[in-house]
C-alpha cells in the first residue's frame, strides 16, 4: 500500500527533471505526495497542511541550483523546514540542583522505564538520584519502579499503600534533602488527557513539588490523537519537554513532529529499547529523514547538501585565508560537520545496522561546543577578544557548562587563529581552497 | 456502560472537527460545488480516526459522488455514507469464538511493549470466569522488571489461578509447565500473557515460535487463538506491527486496547482490510470489567456519531 514512501516522492520528483524553476504547477504533484506520505507516516492531518503550504512557498519561484535537480532541492526544502519544525540542534535539561522532574502521560507510553533510563543518566553525570514512585494505581508499578531503582543503583521513596500522591511527593522531597539526593524523579501512573480527575492530580503534584523538569513521555507510533494529548497535558501542566519512546521500533513518527509542532515543547530525549541504556538525547535531523522515509530521499537531500556545502568551504576558505575567522564561523563550521556527522547516525537506524553507533563522544563534544557558543552575545561570537573573565563565568553558566570546557574552545580557537595567521597571503588563499576540496573529495569517499 | 457510550464519551471530548464535519448543525456541503474547505473539513476528520489514507479516500470519493447527485447534502447525510463505506469494509470483523473443544483451549496474548496485554489477560480471565469456565493464567513475560508481579496482582484480585516463574526465566518453559497445570487442573481455559516485544526485533519474534513449538508437543492446534492486543491509540504502524506478527505467528485475531481515550483506533480498519483479522474484544479502561465484545454497529454509529446526532 503505502509502505514505499520513498519512491512515492521520488517518483512524483522524477517529473520535475529537468525544469528550470520551481512553481505552483509543476511542484503541485510532488506536493500532493508529499502531503500523503506525512499523513502515512502519522502526522497529524494540519501540521501536514500547512507543512506542504509552507514548503510551497518556499520553493515557488527558486531559481534551480546549477548542481542539482528542481526535485533535489525541494526535498532539500522539505528536510530542512522538517528540521525547523522539529527543533533545531538538540536540548538538555535544565542545569539546576536539585533537579526535579516530572514524568507524565498516557497509560504504557514508557513512563516508568524512562525513569529508570534517566536516572542512570544523571547518575553518570554526577548526580544523586532519587527515583519516587507516584503510580498507586497500577498493580505492581511500585515494584516495577523499584526494581529498576536497584539495577541502576540508585535511592528509592515510596509510599505503600497510599494513595494521596502529593503528599508523597512532598515527603520524598524532604527524604530527598536528608540524603543529598539532587536529581529526583517522579514517575506518575499513566492517564488519559480527559480524565479530569487524575488531570488534577498531577497538577497538586507538581504544585508540591514544583519541579524544574515536566517531561511528557510518548510513545512515538502514535495517531493522530497525539497533538490532543500533548495540548491537553500542556495546558494542564505545562511542559518543559517531550520523551519519545519506542523508537527502536518502526514508526514513522510523524506523532513527533505534530506534537512538536502545535504546542512548541521541544523533544528532549528518545527512547531506543527496553534495556536502561537504550537511551538517547533527540535528533531532529534523524527524525526528519525518519519522517520522510530514508534511502533515496536522504541521498537526495544529502547530494543537495553537499553542493551547498561546497560553496559554503570556499566562503569559508576565504575567510580564513584573511584570518578573520571568528566564533559565528566557527558554529557554521561545526554544523557542517554535524550534518555529515548525522548522517552517519542515520546509517545506524537502517535495517541490520542499528547497533552501529557512529562518532557518539563526538557528537556529544560538538553539542557541548556549540552550546557554548550560543550562549555567547553576537558581539563576543564576531570579536572573541572581548570576552573577558567575567563574560566567561557568564556564557559558560549560560551554557551550563564548566568553565574549563569553555577555556578549552577559546584555546583552541587561539591556536586555530595562530595557524590562519601563519597562512595569510595570496598563496595561502590557495592553499585553503585547495584543502577544502580535498576535505570534500574524503567526504565523498567516505560514503 | 455500555461499549457504544463509553467509546463516545472519549470522543466527545476531542476536537469538535468530526461533529462540524459530520454533524447536523448548519447545511454544509450545499452550494454549487463541494467547496475546498468543506473537502478540507470532511478530510480533516476522516484522518483524524487514523482510518488510513485508502479507507479515508474511499470514504470521500463516495461523498463527492453522492454530492453530484444531491446538492443538498448535509452533515448527516455524509456520516451516514462514511458509515455505510465503513460498514461495508469492515463486514466479517467481528470476533465470534466458537465453542471450546480441547482442554484446556488456549490463548495466547501478544504484542509490542505496553500495548495492554497483562491488563487484557486478567479482564479475559474475568469474564470467562464469569461465564462458568475455568481459567488459569501463565505468566510468561519473564523479562520485564515486576511483570510477575503485576499480575500476580491481578490474579489475586481475580481470584484466578497462576502459573508463574521468576524474571529471567524461560518464557517457552512457563508456557509448558502452565499448559500443564491446566491439563491437570482440568481448566477450561489457559490464557498466556506473554512480554512486550516489538515487531522489529527478530531475536525476540523467535522466542513467540518456541512458545507455540512447546505447547505443540501438548496439543498440535494449541494456542488455538493467537491475538494480538494492539493500543488503540497507536496510529499507521498498528498495520505494519499486524503485518510482521501475523507473519511469525499466524494470528487468529486482535484485541483493541485504550478506546476509552480520545483515539478513534482507527488502525483496526487498515489491519482488516489487509488482512482480515478479526476483533474479538476492545478494551475500555483500566478496570478488570472494561472489556467489550467487539461490534461493527457500535463502532461504525460512534465514529460518525449516528444515534445521537444533536450532540
Ligand atoms: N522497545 C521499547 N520498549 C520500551 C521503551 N520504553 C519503554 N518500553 C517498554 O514499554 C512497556 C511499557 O513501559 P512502562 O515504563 O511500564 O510504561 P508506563 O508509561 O510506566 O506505563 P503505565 O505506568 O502503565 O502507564 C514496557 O514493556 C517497557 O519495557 C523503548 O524506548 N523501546
Ligand atoms: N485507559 C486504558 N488503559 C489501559 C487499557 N488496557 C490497559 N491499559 C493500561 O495500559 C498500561 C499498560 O498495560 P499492560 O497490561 O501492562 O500492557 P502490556 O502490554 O502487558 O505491557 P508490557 O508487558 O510492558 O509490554 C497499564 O497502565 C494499563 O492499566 C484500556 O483499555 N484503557
Ligand atoms: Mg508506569
Ligand atoms: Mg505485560
Amino acid at each position: 500500500m503505502f509502505e514505499n514512501l520513498t519512491d512515492r516522492i521520488g517518483n512524483a520528483l522524477k517529473n520535475l527533471r529537468g525544469q528550470g524553476k520551481l512553481s505552483e504547477e509543476n511542484m503541485a504533484e510532488a506536493l500532493r505526495e508529499v502531503r500523503t506520505a506525512l499523513l502515512s507516516a502519522d502526522v497529524h492531518f494540519r501540521v501536514a497542511r500547512e507543512f506542504v503550504e509552507r514548503v510551497q512557498k518556499e520553493a515557488a519561484g527558486q531559481e534551480v541550483l546549477k548542481s542539482v535537480t528542481p526535485g533535489q532541492q525541494i526535498v532539500k526544502i522539505i528536510h530542512d523546514e522538517l528540521v525547523k519544525l522539529l527543533g533545531e540542534g538538540t536540548q538538555e535539561l535544565s542545569i539546576k540542583r536539585p533537579l526535579k522532574v516530572m514524568l507524565i502521560g498516557l497509560q504504557g507510553s514508557g513512563k516508568t522505564t524512562t525513569a529508570g533510563k534517566m536516572a542512570a543518566l544523571l547518575k553518570k553525570k554526577g548526580y544523586k538520584p532519587m527515583l519516587v514512585a507516584c503510580d498507586p494505581y497500577r498493580p505492581a508499578a511500585v515494584d516495577q519502579l523499584e526494581t529498576l531503582a536497584k539495577a541502576v543503583g540508585v535511592a528509592f521513596y515510596c509510599e505503600r499503600g497510599s494513595k494521596d500522591v502529593p503528599k508523597t511527593g512532598r515527603n520524598a522531597l524532604a527524604k530527598a534533602r536528608e540524603t543529598d539526593c539532587d536529581a529526583i524523579l517522579f514517575d506518575t501512573a499513566g492517564r488519559l488527557q480527559i480524565d479530569s480527575e487524575l488531570v488534577d492530580e498531577i497538577k497538586r503534584l507538581k504544585a508540591v513539588v514544583e519541579p524544574e523538569e515536566v517531561l511528557l513521555v510518548a510513545d512515538a507510533a502514535l495517531g493522530q490523537e497525539a497533538v490532543n494529548v500533548a495540548k491537553t497535558f500542556n495546558e494542564a501542566v505545562s511542559l518543559t519537554g517531550l520523551v519519545m519512546t519506542k523508537l527502536d521500533g518502526d514508526a514513522r513518527g510523524g506523532a513527533a513532529l505534530s506534537m512538536k509542532a502545535m504546542t512548541g515543547v521541544p523533544i528532549k530525549f528518545a527512547g531506543v529499547g527496553e534495556k536502561i541504556e537504550d537511551f538517547d538525547t533527540f535528533h531532529p535531523d534523524r527524525m526528519a529523514s525518519r519522517i520522510l522515509g530514508m534511502g533515496d530521499v536522504v541521498s537526495l537531500v544529502e547530494k543537495a547538501q553537499e553542493s551547498l556545502d561546497q560553496a559554503e568551504a570556499e566562503r569559508m576558505a576565504e575567510k580564513l585565508a584573511r584570518a578573520d575567522f571568528n566564533f559565528e564561523d566557527f558554529l557554521s563550521q561545526m554544523r557542517q560537520v554535524k550534518k555529515l556527522g548525522s548522517l552517519q547516525g542515520i546509517v545506524g537506524m537502517l535495517p541490520g545496522m542499528s547497533g552501529v553507533k557512529i562518532g557518539d563522544a563526538e557528537e556529544k563534544k560538538m553539542a557541548r561546543t556549540e552550546a557554548l557558543i550560543l550562549s555567547m552575545t553576537l558581539q563576543e561570537r564576531r570579536n572573541p577578544q572581548i570576552i573577558s573573565s567575567s563574560r566567561r563565568a557568564r556564557i559558560a553558566k549560560g551554557a551550563g557548562l564548566p568553565m574549563l570546557d569553555l577555556n578549552q574552545l577559546i584555546k583552541q580557537y587561539q591556536q586555530m587563529k595562530k595557524v590562519m595567521q601563519m597562512m595569510k597571503g595570496p598563496k595561502g588563499l590557495s592553499r585553503m581552497k585547495q584543502m577544502a576540496k580535498e576535505v570534500e573529495a574524503m567526504k565523498n569517499q567516505k560514503r | 456502560m455500555s461499549f457504544f457510550e463509553k467509546f463516545k464519551q472519549g470522543l466527545k471530548r476531542t476536537t469538535p472537527t468530526f461533529y462540524k464535519a459530520f454533524g447536523v448543525v448548519g447545511g454544509l456541503f450545499s452550494g454549487k460545488k463541494l467547496a475546498q474547505e468543506d473537502i478540507d473539513l470532511l478530510e480533516e476528520a476522516l484522518y483524524g480516526a487514523d482510518i488510513g489514507v485508502e479507507t479515508a479516500t474511499e470514504i470521500l470519493e463516495e461523498i463527492k459522488a453522492a454530492f453530484k447527485k444531491e446538492k443538498e447534502l448535509r452533515g448527516q447525510d455524509a456520516a451516514a455514507i462514511g458509515a455505510a463505506v465503513l460498514r461495508r469494509v469492515l463486514a466479517g470483523a467481528e470476533g465470534k469464538l466458537p465453542e471450546f473443544t480441547a482442554k484446556p483451549e488456549v490463548i495466547a496474548l501478544i504484542g509490542v511493549n505496553g500495548s495492554g496485554k497483562t491488563t487484557t489477560a486478567a479482564k479475559l480471565g474475568r469474564m470467562f470466569q464469569d461465564k462458568g469456565s475455568t481459567v488459569l493464567v501463565g505468566a510468561c513475560d519473564t523479562f520485564r522488571a515486576a511483570a510477575n508481579e503485576q499480575l500476580a496482582v491481578w490474579c489475586q484480585r481475580l481470584n484466578l489461578d497462576l502459573v508463574s516463574s521468576h524474571q529471567g526465566a524461560d518464557s517457552a518453559a512457563v508456557a509448558y509447565d502452565a499448559y500443564d497445570a491446566a491439563a491437570r487442573r482440568g481448566k477450561d481455559v489457559l490464557i498466556l500473557d506473554t512480554a512486550g516485544r516489538l515487531h522489529t526485533k527478530h531475536n525476540l519474534l523467535g522466542e513467540l515460535s518456541k512458545i507455540r513449538r512447546v505447547l505443540e508437543k501438548r496439543d498440535a492446534k494449541a494456542p488455538q487463538h493467537r491475538w494480538l492486543v494492539l493500543d488503540g491509540s497507536i496510529g499507521s504502524n498498528s498495520i505494519e506491527q499486524a503485518r510482521v506478527f501475523h507473519k511469525q505467528f499466524d494470528l487468529t485475531g486482535l484485541v483493541i486496547t485504550k478506546l476509552d481515550g480520545t483515539s478513534r483506533g482507527g488502525a483496526l480498519v487498515g489491519i482488516y482490510r489487509e488482512m482480515r483479522l478479526p476483533i474479538y474484544y476492545v478494551g475500555l479502561g483500566e478496570q478488570p470489567e472494561d472489556l467489550q465484545p467487539f461490534s461493527i454497529e457500535s463502532y461504525v454509529d460512534a465514529l460518525f456519531n449516528l444515534k445521537n446526532p444533536a450532540e
